[in-house]
């Protein structure tokens, strides 16, 4: 069973490293939209200061959501997908394991990318640490949710659009937790207990989420 | 022995639902007519004046009542999904269909009719307040699932897609409310109190409990008559419906 899971990671992650552009694209949007902030704003560093973990995290969010409609299309169209539904083992844990692989690709780039970005809005290190952390806590979080909507959109005309409807509501605690985390430690008062709840529905989401992702996966491909 | 038993599936069936849901739906329309009715003139002629906030209060009895129900008919649709998931019934998708443009309308009548009592009570149209952004999420959970339901063609697929859709956004109903709760009081502290009230009268909550049951029977009105349209859109190869036409032909 684990190695079934071992397996698609490794295969996802080849797969993707070896078309590469889709990486970036992710990565690169992400960039442009944490740009936009401060040319739409103003570049006064109080007030970039105050707003820069939301925004952040919020480019997080939508950079992550952009990537989810790729996440099971390639794998429904060659049928890779019906032969999981097939395979003998569960399939919440190759549903795990996609997700796995999907963060690896489109998640862990954004949190190493992100301290980056913290630096142009004049974050100090201590701020960029606490950033880091909770975007390590809770992009894993937004890809388990988005799997959700991407397996109950599979194969639909709008499909694109329709994943951010779906999906932008359940991401509501993670922002909230998240980018307050590093509120919290900008403005003194420490970000364990939003780290703790990240943590919290981190682990809620790994138990809960694959078997929903499962049960949409099956319906999709009947 | 065997027809002393009920059976609880009777109905669970488009045909034999059909015409039961022709039968309520006046009735429930009625009902409520009668209802809202009465409420309506307590709301405006017996409610006493509210001490602090004048008349400016009364949009209460038709703010109030709305949030319940939006609440309200997101866990029916989501309790009707999970039967449907589990018995496998047609009937059960349908009815969380029907319910959820109602829902909807209760969401975005309780934000408006909020809207339209902050402003004189706060001085503002908009508050980031945690029960206000919760309604609005609520909101655009109910416009997920019309999306997610419209867009799906294969109408079997659309109904258990939903569902789960559903099951998923009553699990997450509660993480949000108390995040949303938390972020509010950690970013504004307590500027406005809603629950500022210790107590209220007992006529004001008379009307309101009235009001509530009134837009609980335009609910079901309204469910029953979008679900024969619904049945019948579905149905409409069915011989039992092409029987129907064709006694009305």
């Amino acid at each position: 069973m684990l190695e079934a899971l071992f397996w698609i990671v490794r295969r996802d992650v080849t797969i993707a490293l070896r078309r590469r552009t889709d990486v970036f694209t992710t990565l690169i949007f992400f960039l442009i939209v944490v740009s936009l902030f401060p040319l739409g704003i103003g570049p006064e560093l109080d007030t970039l200061r105050l707003i820069a973990p939301g925004v952040v995290w919020v480019g997080a969010l939508l950079a992550s959501m952009l990537a989810l409609e790729q996440l099971f299309l390639a794998d429904h169209r060659d049928g890779t997908l019906e032969q999981m539904l097939l395979a003998p083992q569960p399939l919440p844990v190759l549903v795990i394991s996609k997700v796995i692989a999907h963060w690896l690709i489109t998640g862990l780039p954004l949190v190493i990318m992100a301290p980056v970005l913290g630096l142009q809005y004049d974050l100090s290190a201590e701020a960029l640490t606490v950033m880091v952390g909770s975007l390590l806590l809770g992009t894993p979080t937004l890809s388990l949710l988005g799997a959700i909507g991407a397996a109950l959109t599979l194969g639909l005309r709008s499909g694109g659009v329709l994943v951010a409807l779906l999906v932008l509501p359940l991401y509501i605690p993670v922002l909230i937790f998240g980018a307050g985390a590093v509120e919290a430690t900008t403005s003194g008062l420490g970000g364990g207990a939003h780290l703790s709840m990240l943590g919290a529905i981190l682990l809620a989401a790994l138990l809960g989420t694959p078997l929903a992702t499962a049960a949409a996966l099956r319906v999709a491909s009947e | 022995m065997q027809n002393r038993l009920i059976n609880w599936f009777k109905f669970s069936s488009p045909a034999t639902f059909y015409p039961l849901a022709g039968r309520l739906a006046p009735i429930f329309r009625v009902l409520a007519i009668v209802l809202i009715g009465i409420g309506l003139y307590m709301s405006f002629f017996v409610a006493p004046v509210d001490y602090k906030q004048g008349d400016g209060y009364r949009i209460i009895f038709i703010h109030v009542p709305a949030s319940w129900m939006s609440m309200f008919i997101y866990l029916v649709m989501a309790g009707w999904s999970a039967i449907g998931l589990i018995f496998n019934t047609r009937l059960s998708a349908m009815m969380a269909q029907a319910l959820a443009p109602t829902g909807a309308m209760f969401a975005f009548v309780s934000l408006w009719t909020g809207s339209f009592w902050g402003k004189p009570m706060w001085g503002t149209w908009w508050v980031w307040d945690a029960r206000i952004t919760s309604e609005l999420i609520l909101l655009f959970l109910y416009l997920g699932y019309m999306a997610l339901v419209g867009a799906t063609d294969d109408r079997r697929r659309a109904d258990r897609a939903g569902a789960i859709l559903l099951l998923v956004g009553v699990v997450n109903v509660p993480i949000i409310y108390f995040s949303v709760k938390w972020w509010n009081t950690l970013h504004q502290g307590a500027t406005i109190r809603m629950n500022g009230q210790t107590s209220m009268d007992e006529t004001m909550l008379l009307t309101m409990l009235i009001m509530a049951l009134g837009f609980w029977a335009y609910s079901i009105a309204a469910a029953m008559v979008r679900i024969r349209a619904i049945i019948l859109e579905r149905e409409a190869g069915a011989i039992w419906v092409r029987e129907l036409i064709g006694e009305r032909a």
